[in-house]
């Protein structure tokens, strides 16, 4: 299980998948609208996931 | 696959399929703008730009990459702009990041606030009237950049539009037939060449929202995205995730958006040019279409608390 934090809705989510493109499917976050951040660093959306692997999903929408 | 251009890991998969690593695709990044300045003529020798300068990632990485350029060619000057709307948890959060980070790089920022230019915060007023916070808001922030921006001897105003804002803006315009609103948009704002009104430019306009966000990230101009709690223009947000779902869909959607767009612009422009005459507001004088301008009719509204 990946364990993921959504930044704009402050939520996480624990999440079986093999990689973020997986995992944003699953959550129905799209792929456009967030950054995705592993150990403090930019990952693609196909790089593999590993079991506990921490993901977080910064929104990327303008605030005005 | 490592970055196309060496063996680093790639953060980013570009429309054309083509991997780039951190440094890469910040060179990258830097360079589109830069062509973008170019291209469009977006600045000028002798040029005094004012940035607006939110303190969110479209500003500051708008702010940081025209001060490199100034700072590289030195044939124009900037300063920052900012508007303290008064919204409490959110505007007061990104006006430090922005005074901060002028005050490392040695930029001038004038900040300017709804409470001192029009008597109260913007979560004060929304107490008392039934307008929605973007009605009010966005007429009040247009009319105060264009009014300072004048009287700080601005020849131009950078602002953070981006492609996303772009495409959803001609999409908007196209849906509710407002094509002539759509000829005032482009990498360099006026069909009128009035000087009551400085030209806005948006080195931005050819770069994702995403892109900007990886940007600032990347150069760790910003640590949190934060969204103001007012925003409540629906319509656009209905655009944005349309036009987000077919990008998902179909990559390129919103580049050909503003592309097929910018073809058309210089016959919109024609046609709209003699249009909209522009008169001065009466109470004001800034530049209005009407009588009395869009911001003294919310300021009187304001008044009798309706």
């Amino acid at each position: 299980m990946v364990n993921v934090f959504i930044e704009r809705e402050n939520k996480t989510a624990k999440v079986k998948a093999k990689n973020a493109k997986e995992v944003m499917n699953i959550l129905k976050i799209n792929p456009e609208t967030v950054l995705i951040v592993k150990n403090n660093e930019l990952i693609l959306a196909e790089d593999s996931l590993n079991d506990n692997d921490e993901l977080r999903l910064l929104s990327v929408i303008s605030g005005g | 696959m490592p970055c196309k251009n060496c063996l680093e890991k790639p953060v980013i998969k570009l429309l054309n399929n083509e991997q780039l690593c951190k440094q890469h695709f910040i060179r990258y990044f830097e360079r589109k703008v830069l062509n973008t300045i170019n291209n469009y003529k977006l600045i000028e020798k002798n040029d005094k730009v004012g940035v607006a300068l939110s303190g969110g990632k479209d500003s500051l990485t708008v702010l940081s990459l025209v001060k490199k350029l100034k700072d590289k060619i030195r044939v124009f000057e900037i300063e920052a702009i900012a508007i303290d709307e008064g919204i409490e948890g959110y505007r007061d959060k990104t006006l430090e990041i922005a005074k901060k980070y002028c005050k490392e790089n040695d930029i001038k920022l004038n900040i300017f606030s709804y409470k001192n230019e029009f008597g109260n915060t913007l979560d004060n007023f929304l107490k008392k009237t039934s307008m929605k916070a973007c009605s009010m808001c966005g007429p009040f922030r247009r009319y105060l950049l264009n009014k300072k921006s004048k009287e700080l001897g601005f020849t131009k105003l950078a602002t953070g539009h981006n492609l996303d804002d772009e495409s959803q803006s001609i999409m908007m315009n196209y849906i509710r037939a407002n094509l002539e609103i759509s000829a005032r948009l482009g990498p360099i704002t006026g069909i009128l060449k009035d000087k009551r009104f400085i030209k806005r430019i948006k080195p931005l306009y050819l770069m994702s929202e995403k892109e900007v966000a990886m940007y600032a990230f990347l150069k760790g101009l910003i640590t949190e995205f934060n969204e103001c709690p007012h925003s409540s223009d629906s319509y656009r947000g209905d655009v944005r995730d349309m036009i987000n779902d077919f990008e998902a869909k179909y990559p390129g959607t919103k580049n050909a958006i503003v592309t097929g767009f910018l073809d058309i612009l210089p016959k919109l422009r024609e046609k709209y040019k003699n249009e909209m005459p522009l008169k001065s507001c009466k109470i004001c004088s800034e530049p209005s279409s009407r009588e009395i301008c869009q911001t003294c009719t919310i300021v009187e509204r304001l008044k009798k608390n309706v």
